[in-house]
């Protein structure tokens, strides 16, 4: 070490720290049922995709999880559809929402590329833990790759590809955000 | 207001006179135990669908009931649904949800069966079992495999008629749902994929709600009025606004004794075709292609709009995007759905998106009708289980004694019951059907093998 700061390790860094600050900027929207807040952090022409797991034979993954605009997906949406989404757990009649869950989101092992266009790949895992009225509690567990695309000093998401551990979803419904 | 405890289960447990059912048909273990055997050992049990597996050597995991199920063709093209069940240990001889092989190894000990089902390897047959197995007594349990236009099925019981003779009047009604759009028979092709999922009740409230519940659409409220539709207006059916013009019987239909349902629209008139997807032009020229052929094909028929029901005991079809979806008894108080969904296999990729992209929003776990329906199915049998909550029976009597046959046309499925609108007429039948299977032991002892009857 020559006492130099390594700019390009310190850019990596200033990067790093934007993108966990809009994670976590997110999940308090989330967590704090500001899902109105929440729909501003993304593009409107997102792609949100959730695709189905399968139990394949070793080596043979291809095709272990469902194609996005092919096969059955637990989500494949734009954010039309995520608004309306939104909206329904508004009317305050949506009974698998009504009462509305609490839920924690946590991510870790960030990874962030640089992508040639200028907007950026991250990488993480998520554990997002959601309980509602008395006993119901689900731990949602997996990977969460996202493209956010920079949008003055913060970003927008503008694809979210969410891989959950599980190939028979083990909770009874998806009625909150990734 | 109760029912009999003791008195069996028809008239008893079920009591049709009155219209009431006990809630201990939901969650009583010794009731389950005897549903597994009564029940879904003696039923056709749908297993998937012929595009799950078009090629030679091609399978899928299937269940039926708890137990895990092969759902293959052989290299000949046969169909075969075999009990994913090592002979020697029992342990699960195909392991992957998909594939395509034409044998099943266990991971144990290592027997091998071939596609056919037979035992074709046994690791030391001469060394250790000195050649005295006979391996032509040791392949895989196989059931009966019945395919109605693609749609296959599975019994365990040589004494259960034949599918077409189980599946009875309902024919007129899963025959409109195996049609294409068009009106003829032509083929479907299933999404990649099997929505899998766990909900907290018996299997029994899916069954019994998709069966005809029309009395249910205010939980669904929430749905209503937002935009789900792919017409791109408010409301979750594409037919809403189509049928709020129309005059039309919204119906129930049952089958009895068979105990399948049935419920839809009957037009009370030809109707021309009505635009629904002005924005999306090859998905609105298919489907107005599609509805004139159907007319011209059918004629008066083309006036019945089926929106699905449920074959006895637990699969249920829905049409407008064909799914079936079946609910796995996993335990009394919990159900494993299995679903698959369908597009016809000759429609353009636009119109299938659009089938897909609006069913997975609609049903399932990620969908936002069916998330209040589990809403209400599990809550309902938490209410089943309360010592003192089950002292009450459910009522089922809405409608009772207005039950019609013939009716609003005779040629509507033949002998069948129809009542309008609301009406628990078809969750009656359901449990008749069940309650007189329950009441009716086995006619034989339950084979169970012994050293001695193995030789």
């Amino acid at each position: 070490m020559d006492g130099t700061p390594d700019k390009v390790l310190i850019d990596r860094l200033l990067l790093r720290y934007r993108v966990e600050q809009f994670y976590i900027q997110e999940a308090e929207l989330l967590d704090s049922r500001q899902f109105h807040a929440w729909l501003e952090l993304l593009a409107d022409d997102i792609r949100y995709w959730m695709p189905l797991a399968r139990n394949q034979e070793s080596g043979k993954w291809d095709g272990e999880y469902t194609r996005e605009g092919k096969d059955l997906n637990w989500f494949d949406e734009g954010k039309f559809e995520l608004e309306q989404r939104v909206k329904q757990i508004m009317t305050g009649l949506h009974w698998a929402e009504e009462p509305v869950s609490r839920t924690s989101h946590m991510y870790s092992n960030l990874q962030v590329e640089d992508r040639e266009d200028g907007s950026l790949n991250t990488r993480c895992r998520f554990l997002v833990y959601r309980n509602r009225t008395e006993t119901e509690t689900d731990f949602f567990v997996g990977k969460r790759h996202d493209t956010l695309r920079r949008d003055g000093d913060g970003f927008k998401v503008a694809a979210r590809e969410i891989f959950l551990d599980q190939s028979v979803l083990l909770a009874k419904n998806l009625t909150i955000f990734f | 207001m109760s029912v009999d405890t003791l008195a069996g289960y028809t008239n008893g447990l079920v009591n049709l006179d009155s219209g009431l059912i006990s809630r201990d048909i939901f969650t009583r273990q010794s009731i389950y135990d005897e549903e597994l055997e009564r029940i879904f050992a003696r039923s056709w049990l749908f297993v998937g669908h012929e595009s799950q597996i078009p090629e030679p050597g091609d399978y899928i995991l299937g269940k039926m009931a708890e137990e895990s199920v092969i759902f293959n063709r052989d290299r000949h093209g046969k169909l075969h649904v075999f009990l994913n069940n090592c002979r020697h240990r029992g342990m699960r001889v195909c392991r992957y949800d998909r594939g395509n092989s034409t044998k099943f190894a266990c991971p144990f000990h290592a027997w091998v069966f071939s596609d056919e089902g037979k035992l074709v390897g046994v690791p030391k047959l001469d060394s250790a079992y000195h050649n005295e197995l006979d391996r032509s007594k040791w392949g895989l349990i196989e059931a009966r495999v019945y395919s109605y236009y693609g749609y296959v099925f599975a019994c365990w019981d040589e004494e259960t008629p034949d599918f077409e003779t189980y599946l009875g009047d309902l024919r007129f009604y899963f025959d409109d749902y195996c049609e294409l759009p068009d009106g003829t028979h032509g083929e479907w092709e299933a999404f990649g994929g099997t929505f899998k999922w766990r909900v907290p009740c018996n299997w029994k409230f899916g069954a019994e709600n998709f069966a005809g519940d029309y009395y249910h659409n205010p939980s669904h409220a929430s749905v209503d009025s937002i935009v789900l539709s792919p017409a791109g207006v408010k409301g979750r059916h594409t037919y809403d606004t189509i049928t709020r013009k129309r005059e039309q019987y919204l119906l129930n239909i049952c089958v009895t004794p068979e105990g399948h349902t049935s419920r839809g629209q009957l037009f009370k008139d030809d109707y021309e075709y009505m635009p629904t997807y002005q924005e999306m032009t090859v998905v609105e020229d298919y489907f107005r292609d599609c509805y004139a052929q159907r007319q011209a094909r059918l004629g008066e028929k083309s006036r019945w709009f089926g929106h699905g029901g449920t074959i006895f005991p637990n699969v249920s079809y829905s049409n407008g995007v064909q799914s079936m979806g079946t609910w796995h008894p996993s335990g009394p108080h919990e159900t494993q759905v299995w679903r698959i969904f369908l597009a016809p296999k000759s429609a353009p990729d636009e119109v299938k998106d659009v089938l897909r992209h609006y069913v997975i929003r609609y049903q399932g776990p990620s969908g936002l009708t069916e998330q209040d329906d589990m809403e209400n199915w599990g809550s309902a049998h938490e209410g089943a289980r309360g010592t003192i909550a089950r002292r009450y029976a459910y009522n089922y009597g809405m409608g009772m004694g207005y039950e019609r046959k013939g009716w609003p046309v005779d040629w509507l499925g033949g002998d069948v019951y129809a009542t309008e609108d609301v009406s628990e007429q078809n969750q009656r039948a359901y449990y008749a059907r069940w309650a007189a299977l329950m009441d009716q032991p086995p006619s034989a002892p339950q084979q169970r093998e012994t050293a001695a009857a193995a030789e």
